[in-house]
């Protein structure tokens, strides 16, 4: 498993290494770059920064400072179903930081980790504008507008059950 | 120098427009304009789109599905005006159209021609049968000049904006000296809608005296209060005219670079945009020999990549260059040093969008809207505890109360209004006495709050402004770049306080902390982000101490908000036997039977989502909230063990 990662992560740089070559050498790339990245592969790789460091002639500590000041980047692999829940000022006036915990609570997980088995991953994000609709979460690219504790409940029952579904769909398959 | 008459080139453009539309046109046949922004996707418009296609094709009828961008009705989307002449009947506005509404719309209206009148909410021209949209408040006090053209046209198609007279502005201001263009925009009192309110013709006119260097014009749309999304909708539902005031500008100030500085978490305003620059040098609008002008102006997007500070434009500037987004001291400002070093104009969305039209009708015409101080208009989306949220813009000077309880529909399920919140984490909480207030920079300023980005919350009686003015320090205390120890140190400070007094454990040297301690953030910092920052507490301190004292004192919370300092309970006289609804939506089984089989609240389980309170059947209203928490009636449990 963990030589199956490795390979993955060279495979990754190598990739990521590639794409440079249209970017220049000039500071002001940086950000254009990282953001590339991150739209590519959902977070940024350690290693990734070390690359982009030596293709702009920047130290990597450089590159990891502007890349953590931004709220954008994110430096661990989100989970399939990524979750954020919206804590605007619409929505936290109408309880948002209620719905964060109970995708905290149902998950076992804290604001901004990962389920061990990747499955699932919590964000907050400052408004996504359709504040008519506060509270509101996004499961993946999806808005769910409206949110309430029961709600939450639903959403990862109905995922985890989904999958139930395809996995045993693949069993019978397998056996048949 | 100049080869072509602009204004001939541009009618050119706009007789191939008219060609091309027409083709499309002439079928004549029913429209559903279907609102496609970000708010309108997020309230399912893009299954309602695919109800739409599906039951028209389905059903053979010959109709075409337009999407447009937004019109700032947030609390109808899905919004839907359907256009079918031949029915008798005027373009009929639907709300909240599902896919299941879509397909019986299509399937009544556009086919049997009834269009269901218990779904309408109003024409949008007038006529005898319907009630048309402007007789309700919600239309008719709002002066369109930025948004006039959101929700009414396609934001992907140039043709519809040049039909709508959209770039003759620019053709019009390229027959003039540039210095006459800075001169109409002086005359017009245009102020910087970004927030602060600079006066745009003395910024243009620094601009163009600046020497060092080509130009360069950054369109600011790096919206970062979390509750405002003007920008983005106007960049979504009508993206020409803000390139249209960019090329303006570009003219004015003779920058031949223009760049949109947009935030990445927009990726549907991002996209838009692009194809809009896209379109625009297609046409010739943008790029060399504009018009056939001599004028040469490119755009280009910039990604923002979401850090609050970056609004402040040396921020915005240092992270353009690549840099960490962290405020610079001014002078030299950036029309005289700016990206680069080269002098360098930034300009709000709002403000670019407001060009066009000021072009077009004059100085004279824009002065006569709004107050002499701030004329013209401004966007405000209005959020919280309103019936008919959304965005809306009004002239100048129009009150609070007008905004809030005539356009917007007041506060819903007869609550009480308490306090509205203005212009987000820079601005401040005004009580029940300021509904008065004419809105303009000035007076809004004058009240302690200010203009800022256009975000609005309106609370009702169950609001707390503490915990509102806790959320805003929590906020910026994170957005602080940290460069300026007021600011990095100090919002911290006054987070911990706040964090405190909300959760019972505060005392009243806290209260004086807070007011010291804001002054100085407010003093020590460089930029409108650390000088701003306390505004939040220091206006809710100034008018609604006694709720501060209320949770120091009393460990109560007045707006029953402040989870530590609440409690639920059921009412045993109220509470149904036999009805289970709470037992089942209880999150952690806090909830359970007592011996009278009516329900009770484990206090010691219960984190106090609410969610009980919701569900319980309004017949019975058995779950109440009461603080301080100390006075919750104690049910006893029998069931554990």
């Amino acid at each position: 498993m963990d030589q199956n990662d490795n390979i993955d992560e060279t495979k990754m740089l190598r990739d990521i290494e590639g794409r440079l070559g249209v970017f220049g050498r000039e500071r002001g790339s940086l950000i254009p770059i990282l953001q590339m990245i991150q739209e590519k592969y959902q977070y940024l790789p350690k290693g990734a920064l070390e690359i982009v460091g030596r293709h702009l002639e920047i130290p990597s500590a450089e590159v990891f400072g502007v890349a953590t000041f931004y709220n954008q980047f994110r430096f661990h692999p989100p989970g399939r179903h990524p979750i954020k829940v919206c804590l605007g000022t619409a929505c936290h006036v109408r309880g948002g930081d209620i719905i964060l915990e109970n995708f905290e609570r149902k998950l076992e997980i804290k604001e901004g980790e990962t389920t061990p088995d990747q499955e699932f991953s919590i964000e907050k994000v400052a408004c996504i504008g359709c504040c008519a609709l506060a509270p509101v979460a996004l499961l993946g690219e999806t808005v769910h507008g409206g949110m309430a504790p029961s709600k939450v409940e639903g959403l990862v029952l109905r995922i985890e059950v989904e999958k139930e579904m395809r996995q045993r769909a693949g069993k019978k398959e397998q056996d048949g | 120098m100049r080869v072509k008459n602009p204004k001939a080139v541009f009618q050119e453009i706009h007789d191939a427009a008219a060609g091309r539309r027409a083709s499309v046109e002439k079928q004549a046949v029913p429209t559903v304009h279907l609102g496609m922004a970000t708010c309108g996707i997020a309230a399912g418009a893009l299954e309602t789109k695919k109800a739409f296609e599906e039951a028209i094709l389905e059903r053979g009828i010959a109709a075409v599905v337009h999407p447009v961008g937004c019109n700032g009705h947030c609390y109808a989307e899905p919004v839907v005006v359907i256009d079918h002449p031949d029915s008798g009947f005027p373009p009929i506005l639907y709300p909240n159209v599902s896919p299941g509404k879509a397909k019986m719309l299509v399937k009544l209206f556009l086919e049997e021609g009834d269009p269901r009148f218990e779904h309408i909410l109003g024409a949008t021209v007038e006529n005898e049968m319907i009630p048309w949209v402007m007789e309700f408040s919600r239309f008719s006090k709002e002066t369109r000049i930025v948004t006039r053209l959101c929700g009414q046209i396609d934001p992907e198609s140039i043709d519809e904006y040049i039909l709508k007279d959209g770039y003759a502005s620019l053709a019009r201001a390229l027959e003039m000296e540039p210095a006459d263009i800075r001169q109409e925009i002086k005359a017009s009192g245009l102020r910087g809608r970004g927030g602060a309110g600079f006066p745009t013709g003395e910024k243009w006119e620094l601009a163009a005296q600046a020497d060092g260097g080509d130009k360069i014009l950054i369109c600011n749309a790096d919206e970062g209060d979390p509750g405002a999304y003007m920008d983005r909708t106007i960049l979504e539902s009508n993206p020409h005219q803000v390139i249209e005031g960019m090329a303006i500008c570009a003219l004015a100030v003779g920058a031949e670079k223009g760049i949109v500085y947009v935030r990445a978490e927009y990726p549907l305003a991002v996209d838009i945009v692009g194809k809009a620059i896209c379109q625009a040098r297609e046409t010739g609008l943008l790029g060399d020999c504009i018009l056939g002008s001599a004028l040469h102006f490119d755009i280009e997007v910039f990604q923002g990549s979401g850090a609050f500070v970056c609004g402040e434009e040396t921020a915005l500037i240092q992270s353009i260059e690549g840099a960490r987004g962290m405020p610079v001291y001014r002078p030299p400002f950036p029309v005289e040093s700016g990206l680069y070093g080269l002098p360098t104009v930034i300009n709000n969305v709002k403000t670019l969008t407001t060009v066009p039209p000021i072009i077009e009708k004059g100085a004279e015409w824009f002065r006569g809207i709004g107050t002499p101080g701030s004329p013209g208009t401004t966007v405000f989306s209005v959020v919280g505890e309103v019936v008919h949220p959304g965005l809306v813009e009004i002239s100048m000077g129009v009150t609070l109360r007008t905004l809030i309880f005539d356009i917007c529909g007041g506060i819903p399920n007869q609550k009480k209004f308490k306090a509205v919140q203005i212009g987000g984490p820079s601005g401040g909480c005004l009580p029940e006495e300021f509904l008065d207030t004419p809105i303009d920079f000035d007076s809004l300023n004058e009240a302690g709050a200010m203009m800022g980005s256009g975000g609005m919350v309106v609370m009702d009686e169950d609001s707390c402004v503490v915990d509102v003015s806790r959320y805003f320090l929590d906020f910026t205390q994170n957005e602080s770049c940290g460069k300026c120890t007021f600011c990095r140190i100090g919002t911290r400070h006054l987070l911990d306080i706040l964090s405190r007094i909300t959760k019972g454990e505060g005392s009243r040297e806290d209260l004086s902390c807070l007011k010291d301690l804001s002054r100085a953030v407010s003093e020590g910092s460089l930029c409108g982000l650390g000088r701003t920052a306390p505004n939040p507490v220091m206006t809710s301190l100034k008018y609604f101490e006694d709720e501060y004292l209320a949770h120091v004192d009393h460990k109560k919370c007045p707006g029953t908000t402040c989870r530590d300092l609440t409690a639920f309970y059921i009412d045993l006289e109220t509470c149904a036997r036999g009805c289970d609804v709470c037992v089942g939506c209880c999150p952690v089984d806090a909830i359970f039977t007592t011996r009278t089989r009516k329900k009770g609240i484990d206090q010691q389980l219960c984190v106090k989502c609410g969610e009980c309170k919701v569900v319980c059947p309004p017949e019975y209203d058995a779950v109440k909230r009461i603080s301080p928490a100390e006075g919750v009636p104690v049910v006893e449990r029998l069931d554990k063990e």
